[in-house]
């Protein structure tokens, strides 16, 4: 398990720190908003579900996206504005989708995508498919009526739906106790009528238990919904590639904590020399692969500014 | 033309029973959609004979349960999702807006979002400023939604087949005033395509473009007309966005004469739209006089004789028609008959 962690993880920080690093070149015209440091929620969750399972995200979601199986290629692609893009270049990095993968949709006004996944979920139960569905949100998320609209009707129906809330302690550089009385997440989940959990420590191993667990209980005995608020830091900026500290918002002290607890090196100190060497030159040949294909792409034709707003 | 006469409100519910029967994917979701009112009888019975996972009530929760019926859209099934007022939608314009009319084009084409979006709209008894808008504009204006207003039986049902038929969010718009208009409506099921205009009187003297429930209002003027001699060219656009723009703009080259009456405010709104979309394709080539007749530009007033003055009506329409085309402009007012859906409505609702 802890190479398959790895490989997710690793490929999942190299491909944004290729992403942070080609950014400024302006080569990727797409508000960027990056999951360093978080890489374990998406990983620890995707790796809990299954092929057939689905997930819906936020506009910060390249990690979700690539830990569920999406294309990588075209997640590039999609960056660059280029037709071979996963959204034939229409969407960006705050619109990725693979359907094919079960990646349903990121999008970019925070919780949107949380009664998406619901009515999913409620779709998979009405029609007895054994799909169980994943929405990931951020503690900002927490905030808007949505959530709670969401969250009870998810509850009233039990649908098959795993929460995912991704608390990374700050709405772009607003703290989450300047905007709730207290810290309290998983005390309101509960209200409505389901099972919460927080997970400390950004932890890989500790998420994907407890994911795997509550997605044994739906698929075996309807168990759903089921709420987990997974405690994670963002290393980098809101959007774009750098840092933040200098704005004060919060302090490298801060962040020092998190970052000494890095997944991916913890994981990857874990696993013998030689095949961490191997994943790691395995990941960075389809990194580079990636990048290739995304510049070497063609920007869509101009007809394709009509295409796709209705079915033909 | 089939002599069995339904309401709207039957037609709307036989093309909601023989759609749900046809496919399995089609769900039905709202406030009261399961309550001893049913929508004011459209979704009657439907529950009982289609169970509880495919029809059912919601909590009090716009945005979130149309997004909902979004993900569930995008999950393969088609979802009805019903509003009594269109106030209500505007509770979820986020949804509407910014996921469905979106996802298509956002995700590359690689989803579809097959959603119906009943809603009802309606001067009737009172109704006041909270519960008369007629705010189709708000979503023609928007790329990716289709926007349809039948103002007859056969339009209803034959509309609501083609929304539930459709690959995309459809807005299909009742005014609660037709909701009781009887009609020819055939039992077996037929489709009224979108983007067709229908011709509901011919003439030449000038084109009336009734939206909604102002179709109604415009024939009755047309017929106040004929008593003078002048005849009316009486046009229903029922679907509007897309907007059969053809017919309307032929229609304005044959009679030179274009009057809009939309059953709504006209600041940006859809009689803008029409004329200028006719005068783009006219100008040049064809002299026309243009005006347009919609909402008093306040809010609704909830008193009666306020009301009145709020709503256009036939005679008003006629008298305008009438000092349009006599030069230079003579006062006409025709006696007026009652508009018997008016007299008869009674409340609370």
């Amino acid at each position: 398990m802890h190479a398959r962690f790895y490989r997710s993880l690793y490929r999942i920080r190299r491909a944004e720190e290729e992403i942070a690093r080609i950014y400024p070149t302006d080569k990727i015209k797409s508000p960027t908003h990056l999951s360093i440091g978080q890489e374990a929620v998406a990983v620890g969750v995707c790796e809990a579900l299954q092929p057939q399972d689905v997930v819906f995200g936020t506009y910060r979601s390249h990690a979700c996206y690539l830990a569920k199986g999406g294309d990588l290629k075209r997640m590039m692609a999609e960056l660059y504005g280029k037709a071979a893009g996963c959204a034939k270049g229409k969407g960006g990095s705050m619109h990725l989708i693979d359907p094919a993968h079960g990646v349903m949709g990121t999008s970019a006004v925070v919780g949107t995508t949380i009664p998406l996944a619901v009515g999913y979920a409620y779709a998979m139960q009405l029609q007895r498919q054994p799909v169980v569905v994943a929405s990931f949100f951020g503690d900002g998320a927490v905030d808007e009526g949505v959530f709670h609209e969401s969250i009870n009707f998810a509850a009233l129906k039990r649908v098959p739906l795993i929460f995912i809330c991704e608390n990374n302690l700050y709405a772009i550089h607003s703290h989450h106790l300047a905007r709730h009385r207290s810290d309290n997440i998983c005390e309101r989940a509960r209200t409505y009528g389901l099972p919460a959990t927080r997970i400390e420590g950004n932890d890989t191993a500790a998420i994907y238990e407890a994911v795997s667990a509550a997605g044994q209980a739906i698929r075996e005995r309807g168990d759903g919904p089921v709420f987990f608020e997974c405690m994670t830091y963002r290393w980098k900026e809101h959007v774009g590639p750098g840092e933040d500290f200098a704005l004060g918002y919060r302090s490298r002290e801060e962040a020092a904590h998190w970052m000494a607890e890095d997944q991916v090196a913890a994981i990857g100190a874990q696993l013998p020399a030689d095949v961490r060497r191997r994943i790691d030159a395995e990941v960075d040949a389809e990194i580079a692969e990636a990048i290739a294909f995304a510049e070497a792409s063609p920007f869509p034709e101009p007809e394709a500014l009509y295409t796709d707003v209705v079915a033909p | 033309m089939s002599d069995r006469l339904l309401t709207c409100v039957e037609a709307i519910r036989e093309a909601t029973e023989q759609e749900m029967a046809r496919d399995p994917s089609i769900i039905v979701l709202g406030q009261g959609v399961d309550d001893p009112k049913a929508i004011y009888g459209t979704t009657r019975g439907l529950q009982q004979r289609f169970g509880p996972g495919r029809v059912f009530d919601t909590p009090l929760a716009e945005d979130g349960m149309m997004g909902v019926a979004i993900g569930a859209a995008l999950a393969g099934l088609r979802p009805i999702n019903i509003h009594i007022r269109m106030e209500f939608l505007l509770l979820a314009m986020n949804q509407l807006v910014n996921m469905a009319a979106k996802c298509r084009y956002m995700y590359g084409g690689s989803v579809s979002v097959p959603l119906v979006v009943r809603v009802v709209i309606g001067r009737s008894w009172g109704q006041g400023p909270q519960h008369s808008q007629a705010l189709h504009a708000f979503f023609m204006h928007v790329p990716g939604l289709k926007v349809v207003a039948p103002s007859t039986p056969y339009d209803a049902k034959g509309c609501l087949i083609e929304s539930l038929r459709d690959h995309d969010p459809v807005i299909f718009i009742e005014h609660r005033l037709l909701h009781q208009r009887k009609g020819h409506v055939p039992e077996a099921s037929y489709r009224v395509p979108f983007g067709k205009a229908r011709v509901l009187a011919e003439g030449s003297d000038i084109t009336l473009i009734g939206i909604s429930y102002m179709a109604l209002e415009c024939l009755r003027a047309q017929r106040y007309l004929a008593t003078t001699g002048i005849r009316a060219e009486v046009i229903d656009p029922v679907s509007l966005s897309p907007l059969d723009i053809e017919t309307i703009a032929a229609s304005a080259a044959k009679t030179g004469r274009l009057l809009v009456v939309d059953n709504a405010w006209l600041g940006c709104g859809a009689s803008a739209e029409i004329i200028a979309q006719v005068v783009e394709r006219l100008q040049g080539r064809r002299q026309l006089t243009v005006h347009r007749l919609g909402f008093a530009p306040v809010p609704c007033p909830t008193t009666k004789n306020l009301e009145n003055l709020f709503y256009p009506n036939a005679r008003l329409i006629a008298s305008q028609v009438y000092a349009m085309l006599r030069s230079p402009a003579e006062a006409w007012e025709p006696v007026e008959e009652p508009a018997l859906e008016l007299v008869e409505f009674k409340g609370p609702f």
